[in-house]
């Protein structure tokens, strides 16, 4: 493979994924000025989760690392979700 | 790969490679416990004043909240784009874009200045001249002010990460593909990427379809 090959090898996934990106915060910023009441927040934080999910996916290759580091990696969202679920049971339930 | 880049006590780079990406996955995940206590915190004041939120969300600038989020994506983009350079090495291009990377982290700090003082201008930290009556919409800046000032100081620890790389790997391109620093320092500037992707909607997007 030649030079210019490998370089448009080396970008063509990462720009995809930023392609993606944009999208997804254009999506985010048009929807923002939708009246979708109790559905903002929500949809607002499942495309941020999505960009965050591409980001640790793609640009820091979880998708492509070992199983120590995706665990390692898990272990943040896990423990947020339990902090969350914990603190829900008590402030949102009273 | 040479062995001139592997430290104690390790006895192979491959190895050396592995305990730094796991070490600093390990420290990640200690900065998203951090911002999410902060998200805690806003989760609950959100849910007790629903109104005042609102009222505040829509104090914020959008153009340059939305603005500076397209350019922490692209800078990620372009760190992303010069660690596989480096491995492939092509070592010229990964500098040239670490370069760009440290450019864009620059603008976001300087847009995030000029955010901060049209913000003072608007009386917009809390306090005895808040302009917003609603219960709650102080709690909001209050959040507001802590969490981009803590995402920003974030911010300037990668900027000097990445001038260290920039310094280092000046005249022996090698070095950024073979002492592992490279790796570190962009797993870190995503992350402080992520933090930004979620802290956009919950200080920029609230309360912009109610009147």
């Amino acid at each position: 493979m030649d030079e210019r090959a490998r370089k448009r090898e080396i970008w063509f996934r990462p720009v995809l994924v930023w392609v993606a990106l944009c999208a997804l915060l254009a999506t985010t910023c048009t929807l923002s000025y939708v009246p979708l009441g109790g559905f903002s927040l929500p949809v607002a934080l499942c495309i941020a989760a999505l960009k965050g999910a591409l980001v640790g996916a793609i640009f820091m290759r979880l998708f492509e690392n070992n199983a120590l580091n995706r665990l390692a990696a898990a272990a943040g969202p896990i423990w947020v979700f339990v902090m969350f679920l914990l603190m829900g049971a008590d402030y949102f339930t009273r | 790969m040479s062995d001139a880049f592997l430290r104690k006590p390790f006895e192979s780079l491959e190895r050396q490679h592995m305990a730094v990406s796991f070490g600093m996955w390990v420290f990640l995940v200690s900065e998203i416990l951090l911002f999410a206590g902060l998200f805690a915190g806003y989760s609950i004041y959100r849910g007790l004043y629903p109104h005042g939120f609102l009222a505040a969300g829509r104090e914020t600038d959008i153009v340059y909240g939305t603005v500076n989020t397209a350019i922490l994506m692209t800078s990620s983009l372009t760190i992303a784009v010069a660690g596989r350079a480096a491995r492939a090495d092509f070592g010229r291009m990964a500098w040239r874009l670490l370069v760009v990377t440290f450019v864009l982290g620059l603008s976001f700090l300087i847009l995030k200045g000029f955010e901060y003082r049209e913000d003072i201008g608007k009386h917009l930290l809390p306090g005895p001249d808040f302009p917003l009556a609603q219960p709650g919409a102080q709690i909001f800046f209050s959040y507001y002010w802590i969490m981009t000032g803590v995402h920003a100081v974030h911010v300037t620890c990668g900027l000097i990460a990445l001038l260290r790389l920039i310094a280092i790997s000046r005249k022996n391109f090698a070095w950024l593909s073979g002492s592992a620093s490279e790796d570190a320092t962009a797993l870190y500037w995503h992350l402080v990427d992520i933090i930004w992707i979620v802290l956009y909607p919950l200080l920029y997007l609230v309360g912009r379809s109610h009147g």
